[in-house]
């Protein structure tokens, strides 16, 4: 019953976007015994459910998923230690590559699409902005990453997505790694003409389509 | 001779903007990935012919090729690096001759076509970073970068500042604090709604045009954004929260797609011009186009406009 009001209050941090609230519920949460990865799962992970849900359907926004991400990781980094000692560890659901493509610095929806997946259980390998094809393929390789996401703002370089899945061809990767895209001018359209696997139209999506691509 | 563009606006006349810059430079085989920036300096010329392509449409207020001249865009894109923590001053150096001379220049040559009779306005876009506490630019840093931009703009000749695309309403008060600063000019700002009728920061109509009214910026509005009909429910908004603003309404030509390669706005000059006499309906003062418009949408929003005055 404690727990249960406990994790509400995580679940509640998270949604409001408290960093330092959402801490000191982790720091209870620890004095209180509480199994770390039952306090995750079930204390903050429902909150950011929440905000992506409400990001999606245009109640929040950027700000929004930012603070309540911010206020989840810090709450997490609070119960790592104990995790360590008791050889937990959060489970993965899958590795992603992101970036914004060559000759694109848009920079905002890249990080998040990344912040959104690594908050859902992603380890997310996050390259930055004018990232060249062949930078997102030796990474792909590197990390054996199950996804790569190609992020572009321009008309003019969305054909840069295209580039990296000729190289990912190229380098004899494409067929072990699946392909989202997404930015603005870009569509499902896009996404089949140029070969991709998926494309996303928000952070929200992103996440819900990236966890079919790796159960795929 | 122009009038000061404050008198102008007073008049009650309407003023026609131009319409896009990027899209047309690109279309004019400015390469992938190199910013209209880069042109001022390298090839002056072009920037010259769109901004006279514009101005024999019927553009009154022609907008500098600047957008992303501040020195947090331009330093990805010159690639200078700024590495002030190692003490690499020549780069510094660089980029700080560079920062002024490209916003400067592009407000001469705006200013060598539009004459002393047209309005130039010294654009100024997004950092393209998110600030404190979301990200790391704080609002001083903020303030430094723009002011810097408005200098060089107001050096080369602008009539006015014009602060663009905004989503973040901190960012946008920093931008007009620093243009403020740096000189004497009006300063304009205008916020791309383009995330559920607000910005991608979540601020809306009322909320933007509030804050614009209380620090007294005098012309306030839409750009870019997504359908140009949205500005009909936009404008609105705006006009309650600021009665005594001049609105700015300057939409993309629709939101971009590929068919078959190219690259399609789905606004046609028609369209647009339509829609532009509806904005001067609901109390647009200045009206014009971005992404994806040309010199004949600007044409034909003239020609409605200007007949139907």
């Amino acid at each position: 019953m404690a727990n249960e009001r406990l994790f509400e209050e995580m679940t509640n941090a998270v949604i409001a976007g408290l960093p330092d609230k959402a801490c000191e519920l982790a720091k209870e949460a620890l004095r209180a015994g509480i199994d770390p990865l039952a306090a995750i799962e079930q204390g903050f992970k429902p909150g950011m459910d929440v905000v992506g849900e409400g990001f999606a359907t245009g109640e929040l926004f950027i700000p929004d998923l930012m603070m309540s991400s911010k206020a989840m990781k810090e709450g997490i980094a609070v119960l790592e230690p104990e995790m360590m000692k008791r050889k937990q560890k959060l489970k993965t659901l899958g590795k992603v590559v992101i970036g914004t493509v060559q000759g694109d610095i848009h920079e905002i929806g890249k990080t998040l699409v990344a912040t959104m997946l690594s908050a859902n259980g992603f380890e997310v390998h996050d390259l930055g902005v004018d990232v060249s094809p062949q930078r997102f393929v030796d990474v792909v390789r590197q990390v054996n990453a199950d996804v790569v996401g190609l992020s572009a703002l321009l008309t003019t370089t969305m054909l840069n997505q295209e580039a990296v899945i000729l190289t990912l061809k190229e380098a004899g990767l494409r067929d072990q790694v699946k392909v989202i895209i997404g930015g603005v001018p870009t569509s499902p359209e896009w996404a089949e003409e140029i070969g991709a696997d998926a494309y996303a139209e928000n952070a929200t999506e992103a996440v819900e389509v990236v966890k079919g691509l790796v159960k795929a | 001779m122009r009038l000061p563009i404050l008198q102008r606006l007073a008049s009650g006349e309407v003023l026609i903007a131009d319409g896009a810059t990027g899209t047309m430079l690109q279309a004019a085989g400015l390469p992938t990935g190199t910013p209209g920036e880069a042109w001022v300096l390298e090839r002056p010329e072009e920037i010259m012919k769109l901004h006279r392509a514009y101005v024999e449409a019927g553009s009154q207020l022609i907008l500098t090729s600047t957008f992303g001249g501040t020195r947090a865009r331009l330093k990805h894109v010159l690639s200078l690096a700024l590495s002030e923590a190692n003490g690499a001053n020549e780069g510094k150096a660089g980029l700080d001759v560079q920062v002024s001379e490209i916003n400067t220049r592009a407000a001469e040559l705006a200013r060598r076509v539009a004459g002393d009779d047209l309005y130039v306005g010294g654009d100024i876009g997004p950092t393209g970073e998110m600030m404190a506490p979301i990200g790391s630019l704080t609002y001083q840093a903020a303030v430094e970068l723009f002011a810097e931009q408005a200098q060089a703009l107001a050096a080369g000749g602008a009539d006015c500042i014009y602060i663009e695309t905004m989503s973040d309403l901190n960012e946008a008060k920093a931008a007009i604090e620093g243009a403020r600063q740096a000189c004497d000019l009006p300063v304009f700002c205008t916020f791309s709604f383009d995330t559920h009728g607000r910005t991608s920061m979540g601020v809306s109509p009322a909320q933007a045009a509030e804050a614009m009214a209380e620090l007294g910026v005098p012309a306030i509005g839409a750009n870019c954004g997504h359908a140009p009909e949205e500005l009909l429910d936009l404008l609105p908004q705006m006009r309650q929260a600021a009665p005594d603003a001049y609105l700015i309404a300057k939409p993309n030509a629709g939101i971009p797609h590929m068919v078959k390669r190219q690259v399609v706005y789905d606004a046609t000059p028609q369209r647009m011009a339509e829609l532009a006499l509806r904005y001067v309906e609901l109390g647009a003062s200045i009206v014009g186009a971005c992404c994806g418009s040309s010199p004949a949408h600007i044409a034909a929003i003239r020609e409605a406009v200007i007949r139907d005055a």
